[in-house]
């Protein structure tokens, strides 16, 4: 902002929320309404600072009361080791009930195959759609946030699913007010995305506020990584190197991760970022997206992530 | 993005954006995104990679809003899209609703949490049906400000008179419609006039740009005018699970703060069953609290022991709203199937579900004549006046001085959908319609 910068910020009036005070608050309302309308609620859980965020606002819209849901983890089995051990830390903190859905199984027994591109992004859907009709939940809490995408953008807080799990975007439910609407038939479920309004920046501010603990490849790090399709891939036992090109770009390199996921398909970015004020820093600079920056899968066509939603992905 | 600099008091500002379809609304939140360098670089260039395809000499700007597939193949935006940009002084939500008649109820929601609604006129062609419309959904969903940005001013020659006569048209159909506040600005959005910085090619106008206004608006109600509403939704009753030991006997009411301010040692009410008793204290996670305000959301303990389940609400005792089954409201319908007489529905206000029926259809408003129509359907995009009467009594207040207790919405008890935005009172009224006096038009 060129013309602004040295004016001073709208100072809140007494009695008026900051905005991440208002994000909370909406945040919390929106988890307690889930719980209270939904019989079998569940939260999607994968370590990434997202889910983390959601799991720290869940614990403090039920305190003194424990979370009162499971959490459930798609494992593509492909995962970064150290977010595992995070993912299994925080359960045991919380005294949570883990449901895991594992792509591995599925490629072990045939229901799926293996891409071709080795990506297993895609691959997640079966397995969350079968995780979520076998535990009968009603209701799935995700960490999806309404600047990370344009298709994204359209959804609303309470997302209604059909029997196969699919989204029509031409079909939703006005929203109004604050007035949640969770009634559906049976083998319908919602998704439930309480972080709809926060924006990237949002969540990293509130991390720092509330100082909450996130894996470590979040922060600045050595890692051997290769080029590929513009992004860094970490080298690693499910994303080597596949042509010369890419085998003599190897090196070691300072960086870190925006979002975390599959390792065959999340890319790093160079950062020396290593607290989470620098990340903010960095965050607030950047000129690239996150999902732009850092997933492959988001970048097979214009409409990629519409049509996995559709499908009834995350 | 220098927003790494907002400080942490800065303000969430809640807009939502209205006009007739070709106005230029998705080339003004384009321009507004662009210019507050809330665009990052890859989605520039996916926009500039699509507009190249279209044959088009510069970046369609508008691409940038316009999200779904079937937008992109039919070059139009049709459901609500949220966009979150910030500046060195406020963050902002903005919710991007189409403009088609048929999507009136995109304007609805937008409209329904929005601090501000920002409405877009074409210089050229003046006030439309439709933006007659918006105007009205912004007052009957008493949205504290509307900002009518004149666009295209750059068609009109930067016309200093057009501007005037526009200004005052709108100030006149506001005060018709009872427009709670109503600020204007001359801008163009292709060029990028008074978006965002102040343009030289209006010199005749001296007020701020539309970011600037926007930037500066108060933001939320003065809660301190208000007395206590908080609807429970979740009575927080650990027992054995506590994880720890010292919370097995505690008994804790959880929501959102509605209306109002609250303090340990207050008087409060709970609705229905009207008992009374204190405020014991106002706990959250990170500690008690010395008071709490809407829209905060905390967990009360109170001194009693009472029977309090969801759906309840806990009041001020100085101010204990009536409890009623019937009800007289206004309507939004949103459903594909008209609205008549007799219909079973149901009824969410704050956290409680009642069913209901509708005794009756008064009537629609036609918004030309800004009067009240008699008739016995609401059809979709309609807007009337019915009567409900509800199976269980509720604390409903007038909307027109409640916006959070006075909203509901209407749902479909078979296929659930939602059918409606429900505002209780006479809305209309509250609005101000020339036409729709008592005399007129008896209940
Ligand atoms: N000359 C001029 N053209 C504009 C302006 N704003 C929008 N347009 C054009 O008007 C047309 C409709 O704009 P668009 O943003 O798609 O309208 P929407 O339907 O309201 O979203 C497009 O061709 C725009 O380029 C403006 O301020 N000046």
């Amino acid at each position: 902002m060129t013309t602004t910068t040295d004016a001073p910020a709208v100072q809140a009036a007494p009695y008026t929320l900051s905005h991440l005070d208002l994000l909370e608050s909406e945040a919390i309302h929106i988890i307690r309404e889930v719980v209270a309308e939904f019989e079998r609620p569940a939260l999607l859980f994968s370590g990434g600072k997202d889910s983390v965020v959601m799991l720290h606002l869940a614990a403090k819209a039920f305190w003194p009361a424990p979370v009162p849901f499971p959490v459930v983890h798609v494992d593509t089995g492909h995962n970064f080791p150290e977010v595992l051990a995070y993912r299994d830390a925080e359960v045991e903190r919380l005294g949570l009930r883990l449901v895991v859905a594992s792509v591995q199984d599925y490629l072990d027994d045939g229901r799926l195959q293996e891409r071709a591109d080795g990506t297993r992004n895609p691959l997640q859907t079966q397995p969350l759609l079968d995780a979520i009709s076998g535990g009968r939940f009603d209701a799935v809490f995700g960490g999806g946030r309404r600047d990370e995408e344009k298709a994204r953008a359209k959804e609303r807080v309470l997302s209604l699913r059909d029997e196969f799990g699919q989204w029509d975007p031409r079909n939703q439910r006005p929203e109004l007010w604050n007035l949640y609407n969770g009634r559906h038939r049976p083998g319908e479920h919602v998704r439930a995305f309480p972080l709809s309004n926060w924006t990237e920046l949002d969540v990293w501010r509130y991390i720092e506020r509330e100082n909450i603990a996130l894996p470590g490849l979040y922060y600045a790090h050595e890692r051997e990584v290769f080029d590929r399709d513009g992004m860094l891939l970490a080298v690693g036992p499910y994303s080597a190197p596949r042509t010369d090109a890419e085998a003599a770009s190897v090196r070691t390199e300072v960086v870190r991760y925006r979002t975390v996921g599959d390792m065959s398909c999340t890319g790093a970015v160079s950062s020396d970022a290593t607290t989470v004020a620098d990340v903010i820093a960095e965050v607030a600079t950047t000129r690239i997206t996150e999902r732009g920056a850092t997933r492959a899968d988001d970048r097979i066509s214009e409409a990629a992530m519409e049509d996995r939603k559709k499908e009834g992905y995350f | 993005m220098s927003t790494a600099t907002l400080p942490a008091s800065a303000t969430l500002l809640r807009l939502a954006t209205a006009g007739s379809v070709d106005d230029g609304k998705s080339t003004l939140v384009g321009r507004l995104l662009y210019d507050s360098k809330s665009v990052l670089a890859d989605q520039l260039d996916a926009v500039e990679r699509v507009s190249r395809d279209r044959g088009l000499d510069g970046a369609d700007l508008a691409l940038l809003t316009d999200g779904l597939r079937a937008e992109r193949e039919q070059g139009i935006t049709i459901d609500v899209a949220y966009r979150y940009f910030a500046t060195a002084r406020r963050a902002f939500v903005l919710a991007d609703c189409p403009g088609h008649v048929q999507y009136t109820r995109n304007t609805v929601t937008g409209a329904s949490t929005a601090d501000a609604v920002v409405l877009l006129i074409d210089a050229r062609k003046g006030l439309l049906e439709q933006t007659r419309r918006h105007l009205a959904v912004a007052s009957l969903l008493r949205v504290p400000h509307v900002v009518v940005a004149v666009n295209k001013i750059d068609l009109v020659d930067y016309s200093a008179e057009r501007y005037a006569e526009l200004a005052a048209e709108i100030r006149a159909a506001s005060a018709d419609l009872g427009v709670p506040a109503i600020h204007t600005v001359p801008v163009s959005a292709l060029v990028g006039d008074n978006v965002v910085d102040r343009s030289d090619a209006t010199p005749w106008y001296d007020g701020p740009s539309l970011l600037e206004l926007l930037e500066d608006l108060p933001v939320g109600e003065d809660v301190t005018a208000q007395h206590l509403r908080f609807p429970v939704q979740v009575v927080l009753r650990p027992q054995g699970a506590a994880r720890d030991p010292q919370h097995v006997d505690y008994r804790g009411y959880a929501g959102q703060i509605a209306e109002g301010v609250v303090r340990p040692g207050d008087e409060v009410v709970v609705l229905p069953s009207g008992k009374r008793t204190l405020v014991e204290a106002i706990d959250t996670a990170d500690g008690p609290l010395a008071e709490a305000f809407a829209p905060q959301s905390v967990t009360l303990r109170l001194t009693d022991d009472i029977d309090i389940a969801r759906g309840d609400t806990i009041v001020a005792a100085d101010d204990v709203p009536a409890l009623t089954q019937d009800v007289t409201a206004t309507l939004a319908w949103l459903g594909e199937k008209p609205l008549r007489a007799g219909q079973r529905v149901l009824v969410k206000h704050t956290t409680k579900v009642v069913q209901a029926v509708v005794r009756d259809v008064v009537g629609r408003l036609d918004l030309d004549a800004a009067h009240l129509v008699p008739g016995d359907t609401l059809e979709l995009n309609d807007i009337g006046r019915v009567q409900l009467r509800l199976a269980s009594p509720v604390p409903a207040e007038e909307y027109a001085e409640h916006r959070r207790t006075g909203a509901f919405c209407v749902i479909d008890p078979a296929d659930g959908l939602t059918l409606a935005a429900g505002m209780v009172g006479d809305a209309l009224a509250a609005a101000r319609f020339p036409g729709d006096r008592p005399a007129d038009f008896a209940i």
